[in-house]
């Protein structure tokens, strides 16, 4: 604390001090040069120094994606299919709406899912050893390697169905995207205030109605920001769909008639077959293609928190 | 309707629990519950598919498979002692790194040293960066990163090169540039939940800390950090579990080489790694082997995230919480 | 409560939608898919396209994601056909009920491209080059390098060797002509799509012919093996490799033709060319191979597959040479016309 000591009302609280001395009221004026002030001026020339060096390389990347990406983007290259060998031009319409469509699907099982589980963990039931066990094993999913969910779903729904398809790639995704959900949803969940939960108990509700219409809604920046950051590294994953959706160079909707059961093209097999080819023309083509994803991700993340803001 | 219904004084806000009500209540639980359940069979299930394939290898080479450093294919001899060496180092860097960054970012972000919208814009930004492919940091560490930190490491290696951890020549791919691009890779993550985590902390907290007289770094790490810890740690589970099982990048950028050593600029291997770069091209032997490997490195996030509990734990004791 | 319950009933709807299957009729277009080595992928993706779009009824979709990975593909079925560089052996073919017609459909060549500054058209004899791989030739400067090489200014730098760090079809082949032409490489690293290579810190890795190619240009002092349309259009340099003959043979011209014809192809058309002897033959060359069910069930997508084979076979063998491959002998791509017949 301050130095100098808080001035007692009573000063015969003092009997045991030498004779003469009283004790100083604490000064309330700004002294930037105390060690403690100074201490913390350091830390935030500490933290401005991290925040500028962090950012370097995050600059550096998202440089190289604009610089390299934006170099090939037009129009033609959002609907047109993807060129071959020695061929110029093409583009990459049919890997967009099959991103779209297998991360679709995957959120709509891992959300769900995720968001049904981490209720359980954080109002129904959060100090059983189901609890426990559950956490464990969301925690140890998050180190699970993205090509070890690819050959889990190609042993359950490529083998069982037969056939590469759109399905089997959202399996595989949703298999990555689950533990994130999980975990930041809980974590969410937490920390909604015991006041207003008990004052909506007070009202009447049952614990389902508590949850559905306090904890969610007070929880949702944050399920938010967790499910984001599962979209966005689902739709960037290459191993698992190489496994489950393999490529397509033909659209998804072919005479009128959507056919999901059918290998399908995604911009992260699309980046790594083309930035593996020899040709300028086709790596041009994954560098567009990754910019395109980033700010696909980009758009659902901003569409997402107006969303979560009007309802709050 | 019961007869609970109005059971308080007319006009009141408050009312029980319909039938419907109770019913949607049983419902809702089960299924929450079902959903817990779901998530221990799903980690159930995906360990059977890979047990199953792992058990020839792990009948075959048993425990000598995690000490050994022989990988020849040809001749049947496989050993990840490299790999999981290269994994744990490679990981551990990246947490350091990625998430010292990451969490001073998130503090940078919350505590009020931009001004709001800016931070709005800065908070899009970083969380863009997860959604970056994998394939797109390894090139970028491949064309930016190991020529960037070539001059350092020649450096370092021919100044301070007694010193285990600059002991080799970076001769392109290896541990450093691998490590980090996976600390770039994971920070995104860590910074966003944190920053989730610091938000969560209510303002008032933080009043009373300044109103007793504390720094502004005083309020911040003695009151606001502690607060939020559980978050920041969940933001660091995750973030080590991403690099864990970081794949695609990792296989551009580690070198592949199955040597086991502390130099920083020397290629090595990680189990993620070894099990892309191999499986494709994989004979039936090989895949098993490979799933022995798989199980190892589920066993290794097991382990690390029951020791970063008990750690939580004991720090949490010592807190007084 | 209601707004979530609704956008609930709509997700559903769509989802079912996507998901129910089309009236019989609508689909008139068979759909071939195929998967298996990344070494002809650029030649392979090329021919499929055109072969699609010139086709009434056909649409044909290739992924590269290894021999290996294609081969296990086609023995469980999920794809219609694939495609190795090492072929298939004997125990995978034996997996496939109804039985497997290997056809080789192009070749290629392995270079050994290099970065030295100012060297350009480097000779290495064989002894120097299977040295280089083994660990044992060590400098530019090292005295065998310097007596093939009489005009050449090779710096006293050391030599950094890229290898491929995933297992891959073309380290199989570039191995096994190592193996032919070392004893000691047999005895040692061997033969595989991974070896063990010597434990150097010279010995760098990387993933995929273009990692490699990405990592020489980026080395100085280094070389490594790469396939011929990477190198050539990666703008690297490539050593010119003496034969068994003695000839020292560039790679790009005729030599890849002349190794493929220097080789009977047996009945099952499966012939390896390790070490080929023909005068003007490049010694490190390939054939690379497409998988088919000999019995396939829907006599629909046979057909489209033997008329993919032939279109491959003549239309497509004309753009071969200028993607970087070697267009089939004509004797051989007869023998492999004969034998798609055997796809029913």
């Amino acid at each position: 604390m301050s130095p100098g000591v808080i001035p007692a009302v009573d000063r015969s609280v003092g009997q045991g001090m030498a004779v003469g001395a009283r004790p100083v009221p604490p000064s309330l004026k700004r002294a930037p040069l105390e060690r403690r002030a100074l201490l913390s001026e350091a830390l935030t020339a500490g933290a401005w120094a991290a925040a500028i060096i962090a950012s370097v390389p995050l600059v550096s990347v998202l440089y190289m994606l604009v610089v390299r990406g934006g170099a090939r983007l037009h129009w033609s290259v959002l609907v047109e299919l993807p060129p071959a060998g020695f061929e110029m031009g093409g583009g990459f319409g049919n890997a967009i709406v099959g991103t779209v469509v297998m991360v679709g699907l995957g959120a709509l099982i891992s959300v769900p899912v995720g968001i049904l589980c981490a209720v359980f963990l954080a109002e129904l039931g959060p100090h059983s050893t189901l609890a426990g066990a559950v956490r464990f094993a969301a925690k140890t999913l998050t180190g699970l390697p993205s090509i070890l969910a690819g050959v889990f779903a190609y042993a359950s729904v490529v083998l069982v169905t037969g056939t590469y398809s759109a399905p089997a790639g959202a399996v595989a995704l949703a298999v990555l995207m689950v533990p994130t959900v999980v975990l930041t949803a809980e974590e969410a969940m937490k920390t909604v205030s015991r006041i207003t939960r008990d004052a909506a108990y007070g009202m009447g509700c049952t614990r389902s109605q508590v949850i559905w219409r306090i904890v969610l809604p007070t929880a949702l920046p944050g399920i938010l920001t967790g499910v984001m950051l599962a979209v966005a590294r689902a739709a960037g994953e290459t191993a698992p769909l190489l496994f489950t959706a393999l490529f397509s160079s033909f659209w998804l909707v072919e005479h009128g008639a959507v056919k999901l059961m059918q290998p399908t093209a995604s911009l992260a097999v699309l980046i790594y077959n083309f930035s593996g080819m020899p040709f300028e023309n086709q790596i041009e083509l994954a560098w567009a293609a990754s910019l395109v994803l980033v700010m696909l991700v980009l758009f659902v993340n901003i569409v997402s928190r107006l969303l979560g803001r009007r309802r709050a | 309707m019961s007869s609970l219904e109005h059971a308080g004084p007319p006009g009141a806000v408050a009312s029980a629990p319909s039938a419907w009500d109770f019913f949607a209540d049983r419902a809702f639980r089960a299924l929450a519950t079902a959903g817990a359940y779901l998530i221990l069979l799903l980690l159930a299930f995906i360990l059977w598919q890979i047990g199953r394939k792992a058990w020839p290898g792990m009948r075959d080479y048993g425990v000598g498979f995690l000490t050994s450093t022989n990988w020849d294919v040809g001749r049947g001899h496989f050993g990840i002692l490299p790999a999981i060496w290269g994994t744990l180092y490679s990981s551990f860097l990246a947490l350091v790194i990625g998430g010292f960054f990451g969490v001073v970012m998130a503090i940078f972000l919350t505590q009020d040293f931009l001004p709001p919208r800016l931070a709005v814009v800065f908070r899009t930004t970083v969380e863009l960066l997860a959604a970056i492919p994998s394939v797109v940091y390894g090139l970028w560490g491949i064309f930016v990163v190991v020529p960037a930190i070539r001059p350092g490491a020649d450096w370092l290696y021919s100044h301070l090169g007694r010193i285990p951890f600059f002991g080799s020549t970076l001769s392109g791919p290896g541990l450093l540039p691998a490590a980090l691009v996976l600390a770039i890779m994971i920070l995104p993550t860590v910074a966003a939940v944190s920053q989730d985590a610091l938000r969560q902390v209510p303002y008032r907290v933080k009043e009373a800390a300044y109103g007793m007289g504390a720094t502004r770094w005083e309020a911040i790490l003695k009151v606001m950090m502690p607060t939020a810890l559980t978050g920041i740690f969940g933001a660091l589970v995750l973030g080590f579990g991403r690099a864990l099982g970081e794949t695609m990048a990792l296989a551009m950028l580690i070198g592949n080489s199955n040597q086991l050593s502390l130099s920083l600029f020397s290629p090595a291997n990680t189990l993620a790694a070894l099990l892309a770069l191999n499986f494709p091209e994989a004979g039936p032997r090989e895949v098993a082997v490979l799933m022995y490997a798989a199980l190892v490195l589920l066993a290794i996030t097991l382990l690390v995230n029951v020791a970063g509990g008990a750690i939580m734990a004991m720090a949490g004791r010592k807190a007084g919480k | 409560m209601k707004r979530t319950l609704t956008t609930l009933v709509l997700a559903t709807g769509v989802a079912a939608f996507l998901l129910s299957t089309p009236p019989a009729g609508a689909q008139d277009r068979v759909r071939l898919t195929g998967s298996g080595a990344s070494f002809p992928f650029p030649l392979y993706s090329a021919w499929f396209k055109s072969f699609s779009g010139t086709s009434k009824s056909v649409s044909v979709d290739y992924q590269a994601k290894g021999s290996g990975a294609g081969i296990q593909d086609f023995i469980n079925h999920t794809v219609d056909f694939a495609a190795s560089d090492a072929a298939m052996t004997d125990e995978e073919i034996a997996k496939v009920p109804g039985g497997v017609q290997l056809l080789p459909m192009t070749g290629g060549e392995i270079t050994l491209a290099y970065n030295v500054a100012g060297v350009k058209g480097l000779k290495l004899p064989r002894d120097v080059y299977a040295g280089i791989f083994l660990g044992k030739v060590t400098k530019w400067s090292d005295p065998k390098i310097k007596a093939a090489n009489p005009g050449a200014s090779l710096p006293d730098q050391d030599i950094t060797v890229v290898r491929r760090a995933d297992s891959s079809g073309t380290t199989f082949v570039f191995t096994s002509h190592l193996a032919a032409i070392s004893e000691e490489w047999k005895k040692g690293p061997g033969v595989g799509t991974t070896v063990k290579w010597p434990a150097s810190d010279k010995f760098v890795a990387s993933p995929k012919n273009d990692g490699v190619a990405a990592t020489l240009r980026q080395t100085p002092g280094s070389i490594g093996y790469v396939e011929y349309a990477f190198a050539k259009f990666a703008k690297l340099e490539m050593a010119t490799l003496q034969n068994k003959a003695g000839q020292y043979v560039a790679p790009g011209g005729k030599g890849g033709e002349e190794a493929l014809a220097s080789v009977k192809l047996p009945a099952d058309l499966r012939a390896w060319l390790p070490d080929p002897e023909a005068p003007q033959a490049y010694p490190i060359a390939t054939y690379t191979w497409l998988l088919l069910y000999k019995k396939n069930a829907d006599p629909k997508k046979a057909a489209a597959l033997r008329e993919l084979v032939d279109y491959c076979l003549t239309e497509g063998q004309k753009v071969s040479s200028q993607m970087g491959y070697i267009p089939l002998p004509e004797n051989i791509a007869s023998a492999v016309k004969k034998a798609a017949a055997n796809v029913q």
